[in-house]
């Protein structure tokens, strides 16, 4: 039975271990806040954070992550990084149907969290991988941007 | 409006008169005061708003409780929104005949009188509740941030102490309320921060795949890969075996895989070995059905217009300018697969599922069961994209289906390639145009005959009259140009294995990709500039006249470009709404499309909330450059060939343009704003490819056609 650090949270899995985490967050622990999108890796909606780096959830089995540190939508916010994301996302009214954000704001805060300041480039790089069918993808990036900026000023105030 | 607009309210028999508010049959309830079906106040003051239509990330759940809080005075943001049960007497969609459903764009066009009207009343009530406690003149009290104030005395008492006399007052007719005046909104026509959203980035927002009832079992489905076809034979040991698996549903044409969980589940549907009976649709192609599309287009239609000779006019023309243009069929590929949870019970039956069309699901839940419709409840959840999908039932007959057979709650699920596989689709059109032209190259006579299915004659059938769907030719019937000796038909052609349905931006995300293509390539026919020929063809349309130049003037129409860069414009009169679009493209030579900025001019008249019109604009921007660039769904041998992300293309990150949103406050009538930009900027994009390239795309996909 694998057991996972959940949001800080020890959780023991009654799962096997080829189980996807995303099928194992919602159907096991109950936490429904990471969507399953494509089931393939394609569409970024299952992403969360594995020791601190984003990872498609769905094609993560249960075996690859026992004992690792795992973040969800529903912890992110606790982080510094994934408090300004959400922050910013409300700012700049970024979700429609909302339906992939968990996914976007997990892949933004990973971003962030690893590069500071990151580039148009940049960003499309990392966020190429989350899809939004609503097209949300100009308040994606504005957000992002909002996030840097509001994590560099945190920095020179401390 | 225009005239198919005009029509299909017409046929909807106009039970639904646009200040309608239906009433409670008391304004008292236990819960407090509830003067009609869209609010309630409890003593403790909550105000909740009770919205029919549903929030799939339109931003529903806000600009419709705005138009509510405004008149009632409150606060927007301590609206609590709920969503409206099944009930047509109730909540009917006005705009569609009175069917509670959303979709159409129409939801602020629907509710624009009766919200304000609704708070209006209860302000009203509320009022009058104060002045007798007070023992003064109503006149000489008013309303303000949830409480009623009288100025003499500066006595003040909040919305929830008056509930319970507010609620014993006679009910004031609504249309018999006075409305505040335009310049007194304090509300409407602010950007008023969403109230869906905090839910939407903490991951506690429920959607209804994120449904959780005790008890509840998980299943997912392999349904037969050709329309129409059977299952055959089923060995279901090996899936049986597989730990978590707890029931094999066999239904007609597709067989679930009930489990503790989804991914035993989807091991389980992996482990089945399936015999499908392929059916009559065996052999049915994309190529078959175009080509017969294209012999069905070569017969006169039903005619929607007509006006002038056309005949007359095109025989004495100096030239006639002719071409075909096709739009393939398209998925949905809504971010959240389809989904629907079911309870059935002895004598009842209670769903969980996200929904546009309310009663539609309720409906089909009690013809499967054979249960009368008010022993299903049905619980309406948050959206995870609709753009028509969840106007269709399929899904939910499929989950009674299986729940009938399944002891306890159970969620079904569809696989991302299920989803794809088994959608309703947009349909394929097959459209002709051909326009007679005078010496200067303007045109003397138009013809656009439209060939393809009508969802319209399945969905609502009293729609379809005579041989003519509203909807279908909506965006054809009436160009916002005074076009002489016109003749539009209609050719209804119902492809054989393909189940179609409505897609964002319906009628008009077909025709006028038709018409602004055309009218582009008869400016270019006539050496003309395509800003200057549409607006030569404008007559006294001021509305269009107004987005065309503003979106001309802030797109940079007419400033140089690089060499492979192009602009391209469109206009549409659609959904009540006027828009104007600049698309600027580069294309690489090996075809590659990158559609760099587009520039929108709105005229939606009076704006509700402007970071919604905003929001629209981006997102429909974003949906019709996606089906535009790439998106097509075909089929080979009866089955659809795209199965998930990496063969059916939606725009990413990297390729989404600038978008600027120019807004003219017009102060006309509301219009709808959900599918606008999805229809006018195919052929903004295109027009530009075409400047650009000089290549002109009469068939979407544009895929690798702009290669030089």
């Amino acid at each position: 039975m694998p057991s996972l650090k959940i949001n800080g949270r020890s959780v023991r899995i009654d799962g096997p271990d080829d189980m996807p985490l995303l099928w194992a967050l919602r159907d096991i622990v109950g936490m429904t806040g990471t969507k399953f999108g494509c089931g393939v890796g394609m569409c970024g909606a299952c992403t969360v954070h594995v020791d601190a780096v984003a990872v498609r959830s769905c094609i993560t089995p249960l075996s690859s992550v026992t004992g690792k540190t795992i973040t969800t939508i529903e912890g992110v916010g606790k982080t510094i990084t994934g408090a300004a994301v959400q922050k910013a996302w409300l700012a700049d009214e970024v979700p429609q149907c909302g339906y992939c954000q968990s996914g976007q704001i997990m892949s933004a805060a990973a971003l962030l969290a690893a590069n500071a300041q990151p580039t148009d480039a940049d960003i499309d790089q990392v966020m190429g991988g989350n899809l939004c069918r609503c097209g949300t993808y100009n308040r994606i990036r504005q957000g992002i941007k909002r996030a840097a900026r509001a994590l560099e000023d945190s920095r020179k105030q401390s | 409006m225009n005239i198919s607009r005009r029509h299909f309210l017409q046929t909807s028999g106009a039970l639904w008169l646009a200040f309608h508010v239906p009433s409670a049959t008391s304004a008292s309830t236990a819960k407090g005061f509830a003067p009609n079906a869209y609010l309630r106040i409890d003593p403790s003051g909550q105000v909740t708003v009770i919205v029919a239509y549903v929030e799939m990330g339109q931003g529903t759940y806000t600009s419709i409780p705005m138009l509510l809080a405004e008149e009632l005075e409150i606060p927007l943001s301590s609206v609590r929104v709920e969503h409206a049960p099944p009930d047509e007497r109730l909540y009917g969609n006005p705009f569609l005949g009175g069917i509670q459903a959303t979709g159409n764009s129409n939801a602020i066009r629907g509710s624009w009188e009766p919200m304000r009207r609704a708070g209006a009343a209860a302000r009203t009530m509320l009022v009058q509740a104060a002045a007798r406690r007070w023992n003064v003149d109503p006149a000489s009290c008013r309303a303000e941030n949830g409480a009623v104030l009288h100025r003499a005395s500066g006595r003040r008492l909040k919305y929830g102490a008056l509930v319970g006399a507010a609620a014993k007052l006679p009910m004031p007719a609504p249309e018999s309320v006075r409305l505040k005046r335009r310049e007194d909104f304090k509300l409407i026509g602010t950007p008023a921060k969403r109230l869906d959203l905090s839910g939407k980035v903490n991951g506690a927002a429920i959607y209804g795949i994120d449904a959780s009832v005790p008890g509840m079992k998980v299943a997912t489905l392999a349904i037969t890969p050709v329309f129409g076809g059977k299952l055959r034979k089923l060995d279901d040991a090996a899936a049986k075996a597989v730990a978590g698996v707890r029931q094999i549903v066999r239904l007609d044409d597709a067989v679930a895989v009930v489990a503790d969980d989804m991914w035993a589940a989807k091991k389980g549907l992996a482990s089945l070995n399936i015999e499908w009976d392929d059916g009559l649709n065996a052999n049915a192609s994309s190529a078959s059905l175009v080509a017969d599309m294209e012999k069905a287009s070569g017969n006169p239609g039903t005619v929607a217009r007509q006006e002038g000779d056309f005949a007359k006019a095109v025989g004495g023309a100096v030239t006639r300018h002719e071409a075909t243009y096709q739009v393939p069929f398209l998925a949905h590929a809504t971010l959240e697969p389809m989904n629907c949870t079911v309870h059935v019970r002895k004598e009842s039956c209670e769903l969980w599922v996200g929904t546009q069309a309310m009663t539609r699901t309720q409906a089909a839940a009690a013809q499967v069961l054979g249960l009368p419709v008010e022993k299903v409840t049905v619980h309406n959840h948050l959206i995870g994209g609709g753009f028509g999908r969840r106007l269709e039932v399929d899904g939910v007959i499929r989950a009674v289906q299986v729940a009938k057979r399944v002891d306890g709650p159970v969620k079904l699920i569809y696989s991302r390639e299920e989803d794809i596989q088994h959608d309703m689709y947009r349909p394929y059109f097959y459209d002709r145009m051909t326009a007679g032209l005078d010496a200067q190259g303007m045109p003397v006579a138009w013809s656009h005959r439209i060939t393809g299915s009508s969802i319209m004659a399945r969905w609502a059938p009293p729609f379809f009259k005579n041989g003519l769907d509203p909807e279908t030719v909506d965006g054809a019937v009436e160009p916002p140009y005074a076009l002489p000796n016109v003749v539009v038909e209609y050719v209804r052609y119902e492809p054989p294995g393909i189940p179609t349905a409505f897609w964002r931006g319906v009628g008009p995300a077909h025709n006028v990709f038709m018409v602004e293509s055309f009218i582009d390539e008869l400016a270019a026919a006539a050496g003309k500039d395509p800003i200057a020929y549409r607006r030569a063809l404008l007559g006294g349309n001021a509305r269009a006249r107004a987005v065309l130049d503003l979106a001309a003037q802030k797109g940079g129409w007419g400033k140089p470009l690089p060499r492979g860069s192009g602009r391209g414009i469109s206009l549409q009169h659609a959904f009540g709404s006027y828009l104007a679009q600049v698309a600027e493209v580069e294309v690489a030579p090996g075809g590659e499309v990158r559609v760099r900025r587009v520039v929108c001019a709105v005229d939606c008249g009076v704006v509700v909330n402007p970071d919604t019109v905003r929001a629209q604009m981006e997102s429909g921007v974003a949906f019709g450059i996606s089906a535009a660039l790439r998106e097509e769904i075909t089929l080979k041998n009866g089955r659809v060939e795209q199965a998930n992300f990496g063969d059916y293309h939606l725009l990413r990150m990297h390729e989404m343009p600038a978008i600027d949103v120019h807004l003219i406050e017009s102060g006309e009538a509301p219009g709808g704003i959900g599918e606008t930009a999805t229809a006018c900027v195919m052929p903004a994009l295109t027009n530009a490819i075409f400047a650009a390239t000089g290549k002109r795309i009469r068939k979407l996909p544009v895929a690798n056609q702009a290669a030089t």
